[in-house]
């Protein structure tokens, strides 16, 4: 499997990034070497093995449906870009 | 134009339904609607870096009962996936949600259309978060937003394509309501928005086996939306087609107030959600004997009352169909059932009365105060010949509004009927005293003066005489 700069620029346009034309070419020699690195784990056998969705043994983790405090209007507002009326205000995306 | 028998529709509906937790799915912030923005909100619904979202038992349990009630094989193993995109309703930039192990899979339920049952599958139910609200304001160019949703538990519920009409559309969504709100999972209110639906439509000439090129329908904001807009999409389809056109699959808008859909975006910019488990949720394992335990909170569902009504009790299915659609409705018809035996009874006084009062004032039955006893003890008066169905009318206005139960209402407004017969006869020969003419035409064969006769029989009783005593004992007298 090998990446192509078509790749690169379906990524870049998802993840809303603007790459220049050296960028692309840079990065599509980078991830093609990740991905020829990952490829190693084909030597194993993986028959009968399930994908792996989390590393840690643990399962189940669950909580009680108990209402806890929310943090003040002022400290959710504190990292919004702007604000109006108590609401996160942002440029219109329109679909 | 849409002739008859050239194309069949061919529906499948994606339904949303919140899920009435106290607390959110994965953090302690309210689900409580209506209070003001953002101040139901903390760093983990916030999507602050280095949070640890924790799932809440609650949102599993009502979306696996949700999943057996809807007829769905419960997954041993599930687990949360992550959905990317940037739109800022979503603060994460991804939805936590489910692809490839939903809760529950290969479901169905039944509808019933112009008397005919039909069952239609249900693919998937699956869990997942819901994203916040945006307002549109300076002239469309910014957006105000309200992340107070964000995080409320979901169901997703995904229909086979086995719908053909509109009108099965909003069959399916009438009974998917009743079955939740009987599954006590969800309040399933649309205009706030607890429930909401998506329409894959096409078309394709009858007898072809393949599906035509579909539309996904968006924003219709009821269950008559839903049938309109697809209502609407089977016109537009069917003039492309006819006219040699192709169906572009794109999304849609539906505008109620224009009936009429638009697009929203073509498959060229569809969404690239680029799905990977969630490393932050750990899988959730669920074994048989949890399976039993949610499986035995389910209550009684429509489809079982219902049968139960018309076999049992001897109920019209069209009338058990409507009692059941509203399972307070239905507990209202069961409770006035501990009152009286006479369930028809009881029935046509909430299809008539009940309903006729309740919808000409667009109310719920919260909204009044009688209660199913107060229906059940009303009808026992009448049955004992206490008060007359006449009457009965009175105490039922006066039930609606005051909650109050009929033995009171009868005793405080002297309702009581009067069976006494010598008291009856009394009035009746005042009446046929102070009427000679009337006398004299009815025994000219003027049968219908006697019906003058009763009237004023009934107005010096003020209505509480005995009809029957009353028209037996004129009758009698006039014959003499």
């Amino acid at each position: 499997m090998s990446i192509t700069v078509k790749d690169v620029e379906h990524v870049a346009n998802l993840a809303r990034l603007e790459l220049s034309e050296q960028e692309k070419e840079q990065f599509t020699g980078q991830l093609n070497a990740i991905l020829k690195y990952a490829e190693k784990l084909n030597e194993l056998d993986t028959d009968g093995v399930d994908p792996t969705s989390h590393v840690l043994p643990v399962t189940n983790v669950m909580r009680d449906d108990v209402v806890r405090d929310s943090v003040t209007l002022e400290t959710a507002l504190r990292n919004a870009p702007d604000e109006e009326d108590g609401q996160f205000k942002v440029p219109a995306v329109l679909e | 134009m849409l002739e008859p028998n050239k194309y069949e529709t061919v529906v499948g509906l994606e339904v949303h339904v919140e899920l009435h937790t106290k607390s959110k799915i994965f953090c302690g912030c309210s689900t409580s609607f209506g209070a003001p923005p953002n101040t139901h909100t903390c760093p983990i619904c916030l999507g602050h870096p280095g949070v640890l979202p924790v799932l809440n038992r609650q949102a599993l349990e009502f979306a696996m009962k949700a999943a057996m009630a809807l007829n769905c094989q419960i997954a041993d193993v599930s687990k949360f996936d992550r959905k990317n995109y940037f739109y800022p309703d979503s603060p994460k930039a991804y939805q936590i949600s489910q692809f490839d192990q939903p809760i529950g899979e290969h479901g169905w339920l039944d509808i019933e259309v112009n008397g005919q049952t039909k069952r239609i599958g249900i693919t998937r139910l699956h869990l997942e978060e819901d994203a916040g609200k945006l307002t549109h304001v300076d002239g469309g160019y910014a957006s105000l937003v309200d992340f107070n949703r964000v995080g409320t538990p979901l169901v997703e519920i995904v229909s086979e394509p086995d719908i053909r009409t509109p009108e099965e559309a909003k069959a399916y969504l009438e009974k998917l309501k009743a079955i939740m709100l009987y599954c006590e999972v969800s309040d399933v209110k649309m205009e706030e928005g607890s429930l909401r639906c998506d329409a894959n439509v096409s078309l394709r000439p009858f007898g072809q086996e393949k599906f035509g090129t579909r539309a996904e329908l968006k924003n219709m904001n009821s269950f008559r939306g839903v049938q309109r807009g697809l209502e609407y999409e089977q016109i537009r389809q069917a003039d492309i087609l006819d006219s040699g056109g192709i169906v572009v699959q794109e999304t849609r808008r539906w505008d109620e107030a224009q009936g009429k859909t638009f697009t929203m975006r073509s498959k060229e910019e569809a969404h690239d959600y680029r799905y990977f488990p969630d490393p932050d949720l750990v899988r959730m394992y669920i074994d048989e004997e949890w399976k039993t335990r949610v499986r035995a909170s389910i209550p009684e569902l429509p489809d079982a009352r219902k049968a139960r009504y018309t076999s049992e009790l001897g109920l019209s299915s069209y009338d058990a169909e409507v009692i059941t659609a509203s399972k307070k409705l239905a507990d209202f018809f069961e409770e006035s059932l501990g009152y009286t035996k006479d369930a028809k009874s009881v029935a046509n006084w909430i299809m008539g009365d009940l309903l006729g009062y309740l919808n000409s004032g667009n109310l719920e039955l919260a909204d009044v105060k009688i209660t199913g006893q107060g229906l059940g003890e009303m009808i026992g008066l009448m049955e004992k010949g206490t008060i007359s169905s006449k009457i009965a009318k009175t105490v039922f206005k006066e039930m609606l509004e005051s909650g109050k139960l009929p033995q009171q209402i009868v005793e405080e407004q002297g309702l009581v009927q009067i069976s006494d017969e010598g008291a009856i006869a009394a009035v009746v020969d005042t009446i046929v005293t102070a009427n000679p003419q009337s006398v004299e035409d009815f025994k000219a064969g003027k049968e219908k003066a006697i019906g003058f006769l009763v009237g004023q029989v009934m107005k010096e009783t003020k209505g509480k005489a005995n009809p029957a005593l009353v028209n037996k004992l004129l009758l009698e007298r006039l014959n003499q």
